[in-house]
């Protein structure tokens, strides 16, 4: 059984429940199939809940539960990933296909020079 | 018996594919009119051989014939009737079958309607189609057969995932498939075009009908699933980013570009290598899409790793379909001349914009979707790549498309004046201003993407009217209506998704009998606690009584637990106003006798799959309008024949 208390209510000051909410949707429940743990009915899911709302009631700012969480858990527990060596490719990519779908539509179009 | 005979219609239409193959490549190796000619009944018949052999499967699990392994590891007699139907798809083997099936009757579709394309190229394109359904059914019969015997009867079977027993699996599976397989169609064509190198505006207003259809029901299997899934996984939530999901938006985003493409092609005769690129792409995503779903590999590269049999022949079939579509393609390059060029400043060059941004949007998903599998597999490392990525990466370029879609549809073929679409578009951009304002004012504290969202929604829900203003609306082309339409669903949905981020009012509570809450506009109250049962499930439903001003109304909520197999379900209680949508759940008894009830108000989401309902409707205008000008030319050439 989770920590009932807040693994389903909300912490009563409404901007750190919203801050929680937040970091939850962008927390990935480790035992569930591609969903976050606001999402699910899963008992870890639950537990974590709890944590993130004990955390930040605790005055942690998101960042810093999320942290704590990835030292755990690895990177595989947030769904945002951050910008560093590994996932450089994953950031860079929209620019690369925006400029490289630029490169190739430029021939589309007729030179100005009529 | 019966089993046997679905497992031999399968032999049977992989065999006609095979004819269908030789025929057709044949026809068009030897300019043969016989040999073309007779690949059209034999596309007909293997359609309807796959047709029957799904049939015989649907049988099989209406009557729960235990003998067959599949029944028994995924029905159960205890099951209502709808769910033994649609069980039939709800599980590896048979969701194949109906792909392949979609696949077969996708081809004798074409052998049977599809009178404008050359017989050549129509050859050619069945002779594709047949390769690519001769793979699967090798898939199916080696790897996957729906028709396995037990060796040994069973006394019951296993029962069906409850989490699928829902109306939702008899409507979302078929539908997509259409739309996800029907896009085959196009692939083949496009293929059959390059190799009798006759792509033209001709071949692109005979693909146009076939990719519309597709798109129609990718759309309505998309909208479908995702409102499927806000019900019933109980969390209030509409969309993941899964990749089972963008399994299915990558070949959406690929065939929306390729039905702005190809009207290009078919209007300007421009775009003319792109649209085949599309064309193959589209299909692939497909072919990608049922490769990560089907193959076990996003639970995690190492049970791939553990079972890869079925993993590796899809991947094997894939590589060979896209690299042999590809490796055609760069061969052909050099004949396929790119088109005419046009002005920037033109509705092409607007569809040229849309293309490229629709493309960098599926790029996006692409790689966000696949780049767990890559880092896991390349460095063993697990990362997650989620809704933070996809919403920050996806949705500035989104925000450009739709500000372009705005304008587009106002913008003249081959060259237009920037003033003149400037006026053309003040009063949009007047109505885009006064929103602007009055969310400033009104709703200074939402997130940076619903306010554009809102915003850019507005604008384009304004501009995509204009095409009809100072219209003879009697006479505007139904195509014209379908376009209108489709936009403005585009402007609702975003209303609507942007509405749900921004203004939901969520309250997750403990409460005794005869506690009160509120939740946004609405004060709910637990009355009662009750068990109930059903045909193979029990429950506790909570009685709630919602009140809102004066109006007063009950909602049952239930937490079920069926028994085959062992699985808990939430059946949120939804009801819709016209405002927005009141979602209750009935969680968790805690040890202090309180009940967990979780509540969301949700002001305007039901527009996101209203809007996306609009969006296929309007696909369907389109296809209707397509046809009724086709058969009016048809007739008109022919009277001129006569004349």
């Amino acid at each position: 059984m989770p920590d009932a208390q807040y693994a389903n209510t909300q912490l009563s000051d409404p901007a750190k429940e919203a801050k929680a909410r937040e970091l939850m949707l962008t927390l990935r429940c480790l035992v569930c199939q591609g969903q976050s743990i606001a999402d699910s009915d899963a008992d870890m899911a639950g537990d974590m809940r709890a944590l993130v709302r004990r955390k930040i009631e605790a005055g942690e700012s998101p960042d810093q539960v999320r942290s704590w969480l990835i030292e755990r858990y690895g990177d595989w527990v947030t769904y945002d990933p951050s910008f560093n060596s590994r996932t450089a490719v994953l950031w860079i990519a929209p620019v690369l296909f925006i400029v490289l779908g630029l490169f190739l539509a430029r021939g589309r179009f007729r030179k100005k020079a009529k | 018996m019966i089993a046997e005979a679905g497992h031999a219609l399968l032999w049977i239409a992989a065999v006609l594919a095979i004819l269908q193959f030789a025929f057709g490549g044949i026809g068009v190796l030897r300019n043969d009119r016989e040999f073309m000619a007779n690949t059209k009944p034999v596309a007909i018949a293997q359609g309807v051989a796959a047709l029957l052999s799904f049939l015989v499967l649907i049988w099989l699990f209406l009557i729960t014939d235990l003998s067959v392994k599949l029944v028994v590891s995924n029905s159960h007699s205890a099951k209502p009737l709808l769910y033994k139907f649609a069980g039939t798809w709800g599980n590896h083997e048979g969701s194949m079958l109906l792909w392949v099936m979609v696949l077969a009757i996708s081809g004798g579709a074409v052998a049977l309607l599809e009178k404008r394309l050359s017989d050549r190229t129509l050859s050619a394109t069945l002779a594709a189609q047949a390769l690519i359904s001769f793979g699967f059914y090798a898939f199916l019969i080696f790897s996957s057969n729906p028709f396995e015997r037990m060796p040994t009867v069973p006394l019951e079977g296993l029962g069906l995932n409850p989490l699928l027993q829902d109306p939702g699996l008899a409507f979302h599976p078929p539908t997509l498939y259409i739309g996800y397989v029907g896009i085959s169609i196009a692939f083949s064509i496009a293929v059959g075009a390059l190799i009798t190198k006759e792509v033209d505006p001709a071949f692109a207003r005979a693909m146009r009908p076939w990719v519309l259809g597709a798109w129609i029901f990718l759309t309505l299997g998309i909208v479908a699933g995702s409102y499927w899934a806000y019900y019933e996984l109980g969390w209030g939530g509409w969309w993941f980013w899964d990749p089972v999901e963008n399994a299915s938006l990558m070949p959406w985003l690929a065939a929306t570009a390729l039905l702005h493409s190809v009207t290009v092609l078919a209007t300007r005769d421009g775009l003319r290598a792109w649209t085949i690129m599309l064309a193959v792409v589209a299909f692939s995503m497909s072919m990608v899409g049922t490769f990560l779903v089907r193959s076990g590999i996003l639970t995690s590269v190492h049970s791939f790793a553990v079972d890869p049999e079925r993993g590796s022949f899809i991947l094997a079939l894939l590589t060979i379909y896209i690299g042999g579509a590809l490796a055609l393609f760069a061969l052909r390059a050099s004949s396929v001349k790119e088109g005419t060029q046009f002005e920037l400043f033109s509705r092409e060059g607007a569809l040229v914009a849309n293309n490229l941004l629709l493309s960098a949007i599926l790029g996006i998903v692409f790689v966000g979707t696949l780049y767990p599998l890559a880092a896991e597999a390349l460095t063993g490392e697990k990362l997650s790549v989620g809704p933070p990525y996809f919403n920050a990466a996806s949705a500035p370029v989104a925000i450009i498309l739709i500000l372009i879609m705005a304008a587009g549809p106002l913008m003249k073929w081959r060259k237009d004046d920037w003033k003149v679409v400037g006026q053309r578009l003040a009063v949009p951009v007047l109505v885009m201003a006064l929103a602007l304002a009055a969310f400033a004012i009104m709703a200074p504290n939402i997130g940076i993407l619903s306010f554009l969202g809102f915003v850019a929604a507005i604008g384009v829900g304004a501009a995509s009217i204009a095409p009809l203003w100072k219209r003879n609306l009697r006479r505007t082309p139904l195509f014209t209506w379908g376009m209108v339409i489709s936009h403005l669903g585009i402007a609702v949905a975003i209303i609507g998704m942007a509405s749900e981020a921004s203004f939901t009012k969520e309250t997750l509570a403990a409460m005794n009998i005869g506690d009160t809450r509120s939740v946004g506009p609405y004060s709910v109250t637990l009355k009662d606690v009750k068990p109930v049962a059903g045909p193979n499930w029990t429950a506790v439903e909570a009685k709630l009584e919602v009140r809102r001003g004066d109006t007063l109304i009950e909602e049952r909520p239930q937490a079920r637990m069926f028994s085959s197999p062992v699985t808990a379900t939430n059946e949120a209680a939804i009801r819709t106003h016209f405002d927005g949508q009141i979602y209750l759940v009935i969680g968790e008894e805690q040890p202090d006798g309180r009940w967990q009830i979780r509540m969301w108000w949700k002001p305007l989401v039901s527009l996101i799959w209203a809007g996306g309902i609009m969006v296929a409707l309007g696909g369907l205008l389109a296809l209707l309008g397509r046809i009724r000008r086709r058969s009016a030319v048809d007739l008109l050439v022919r009277k001129e024949a006569l004349a």
